[in-house]
């Protein structure tokens, strides 16, 4: 009994130092879903980066990163770093629209800043701050590259990830560009964003269609299921393979000059690090930053893959 | 209490009836077979019907152990995540090694692998024997902490080979032998070796005395906790060979590695004739149930009879017809 006293009255004390501590900083929390495959862990690696840099530069702000690995715990690990303490901002990649909207609006009652990566909010009017890639130019300036290669004719088959809005906005980019060319998608199956599904959707389109000139995978991980039936296969025919995300050894293989993959689109899990430094930029310096950034999609190619490739990257 | 043995009837099926239940999924694979070649004449290619046997190979070996593990009256629920995880750990050994070893980094690899799946295999079977908890629920802990630590391995990203392994590696997928994928051999001699243990070894017949019953098999001197961890351990030394075929396909493993393979490797082994709850089992029928999945995958992508978005439903519904066909069957 009176052990149990003393380690609660330990326990108490040390809550409150770190409170009083925490006090004085201004908190910012980052709210992601956990690594579970390539792009969320570049996600995480790119948040932790942008903390640690942000925490060495800015004595007065600490940059939290909190992973979480589905949208019921994301909630939960939103309520957990309110709890305790005042949060001057938050920025959240939310794991769904429809659960994560009533959490982030009350963490925003308390007065905290609120930023949005990639997946909106059902209510726009809680966001200061949102912070995206382009899916639509994703599908869009793939689609372009290849009627401008291939003249504007050949037989294409299509990849698709998982039905999402994420999936449907790059189908729709690349299908509404390549409309009224003679490029012509002769299949279009789900490979849900598996390197394996990938594989052997690509050797059954291999075997079911003598000629084609070009895939589009929509994202690397499945490229690289696409890229090793194309080999096995030992067809030539095939003059593109083309992702997309901006995995780094597909980068790397666009740095490199490689003939079938000249080409890359990203949808770079580096905007978190946009997102951090943007809200940082309005708590440290008083920089108006309220609004929408949409970062673009362009063409990575050999001039320009530099920018884009992290080698320490898990992704 | 003693246990009042029961003189089991001698079976009185005649010799065709009983071979009608084993011949099922054979003749589920003919017909599909058949259909495949009506519906898409390049179906029947040599090189669609390697690719598409090739694929199943990793589910089909490690539908082998879990032929044991399932006749054995256990359940499997980790083989996905623990192929995941023997690949993550075989390729981080291969590549620590491969400085220095250079393409023995291969074979030790290999080794690595084959002893981390007898690891796992060991820690389920002592999970559900010796600590008496419902395989269910035991495999579905280690199903959670296989995937959680080849996520961490990879930060959740990719773990890929060394590239000076990689053509050294590639021909053990990619390869032939006289013409075959060498990972239909393997699979092919997984298969034997298992049908040599289940059929004419004691361990075999001990497996299934304790499927069938449990107490009675006790009462014959039969350990049932070693009989049932060695079956998992034999899952997991399957689930390692699976790895090594595995690895040179796509070169790498990430935390979506293996996703789902468990419900595949039951749905191969229910297919085959082996029964869910024990007693039974049929090591050939469980190869024919893995490639007939893989054939009914294949076959809705080379046709284009339905929607994308309904493949998975007429999947779901052929495993469910092939199974009401094969129990309307067995009832005869």
């Amino acid at each position: 009994m009176f052990k149990t006293k003393w380690i609660a009255g330990l326990a108490l004390g040390a809550l409150l130092a770190a409170s009083g501590a925490h006090a004085q900083k201004k908190t910012v929390a980052v709210s992601i879903p956990a690594a579970d495959h390539g792009w969320t862990a570049g996600v995480v690696y790119h948040a932790q980066a942008a903390a640690k840099e942000i925490n060495k530069a800015f004595p007065g702000i600490e940059v939290i990163v909190k992973t979480s690995p589905s949208a019921s715990a994301q909630v939960s690990a939103l309520e957990d770093l309110s709890a305790g303490r005042n949060l001057a901002a938050l920025v959240i990649l939310p794991f769904s629209s429809e659960e994560l909207s009533g959490p982030v609006k009350s963490v925003k009652s308390k007065g905290a800043f609120v930023t949005v990566v990639d997946r909106g909010l059902n209510d726009p009017s809680i966001q200061d701050l949102y912070v995206a890639g382009d899916n639509i130019a994703v599908g869009r300036n793939t689609a372009k590259f290849l009627v401008d290669k291939l003249g504007g004719k050949g037989n294409l088959v299509v990849l698709r990830g998982i039905p999402t809005v994420i999936d449907e906005e790059r189908i729709k980019g690349f299908q509404d560009t390549i409309k009224g060319t003679e490029l012509k998608v002769l299949d279009i199956q789900y490979a849900n964003w598996n390197s394996d599904q990938a594989f052997k959707l690509m050797q059954d389109y291999l075997a079911k269609y003598p000629k084609i000139d070009a895939v589009w995978a929509n994202d690397d991980d499945m490229l690289l299921g696409v890229l090793e039936a194309i080999k096995q296969s030992g067809r030539k025919e095939i003059k593109y393979a083309l992702g997309g995300n901006g995995m780094k050894e597909i980068i790397k293989k666009v740095m490199d000059g490689d003939a079938v993959t000249p080409v890359e689109t990203p949808y770079p899990p580096s905007m978190i690090k946009t997102a951090i430094y943007l809200t940082v930029a309005n708590l440290a310096a008083q920089a108006p930053v309220r609004g929408a950034v949409k970062l673009d999609a362009p063409l990575i190619t050999k001039q320009n893959a530099k920018e884009y490739y992290f080698p320490d990257s898990p992704f | 209490m003693s246990a009042i043995p029961h003189t089991l009837p001698i079976s009185r099926e005649r010799e065709f009836a009983i071979s009608w239940t084993d011949a099922g999924p054979f003749l589920a694979l003919a017909a599909l077979l058949v259909i495949g070649y009506l519906i898409n004449p390049d179906f029947l290619s040599a090189t669609n019907l390697g690719n598409v046997v090739a694929r199943s190979a990793f589910i089909a070996i490690i539908a082998v152990g879990a032929t044991f593990v399932i006749s054995s009256g256990g359940l499997d629920l980790s083989v996905g995540s623990m192929a995941a995880f023997i690949t993550g750990v075989m390729i981080m050994c291969m590549n620590g090694l491969a400085s220095s070893y250079g393409g023995w980094a291969i074979p030790a690899g290999m080794a690595v692998a084959l002893l981390v799946g007898l690891v796992c295999g060991l820690v389920n079977g002592l999970i559900v024997t010796v600590g008496k908890i419902e395989a269910f629920i035991a495999t579905l802990g280690t199903m959670g902490i296989f995937r959680a630590l080849i996520t961490y391995l990879s930060d959740g990203g990719t773990i890929p080979i060394d590239r000076s392994l990689r053509d050294i590696y590639r021909p053990v997928y990619f390869g032939t032998v006289a013409g075959v994928p060498i990972p239909i051999l393997v699979a092919l001699a997984v298969a034997a070796v298992g049908a040599f243990i289940l059929y004419k070894t004691k361990y075999g017949r001990r497996c299934a005395a304790v499927g069938a019953n449990e107490e009675v098999a006790r009462y014959s001197g039969i350990s049932v906790i070693k009989t049932r961890a060695i079956a998992y351990m034999i899952q997991g030394a399957c689930v390692a060979v699976a790895a090594m075929c595995y690895v040179p396909r796509l070169g790498a493993a990430t935390p979506t590695t293996g996703l789902l393979w468990e419900l595949q490797v039951i749905t191969a082994v229910v297919i085959g004739g082996t029964v869910l709850r024990g007693g039974t089992g049929r090591i050939w029928g469980t190869l024919a149930g893995a490639v007939v999945l893989e054939l009914i995958a294949n076959l809705m992508v080379l046709s284009d009879l339905v929607s994308e978005y309904l493949v998975g439903a007429v999947q779901g519904a052929i495993i469910i017809i092939a199974m009401l066909i094969q129990r309307f069957s067995k009832s005869k």
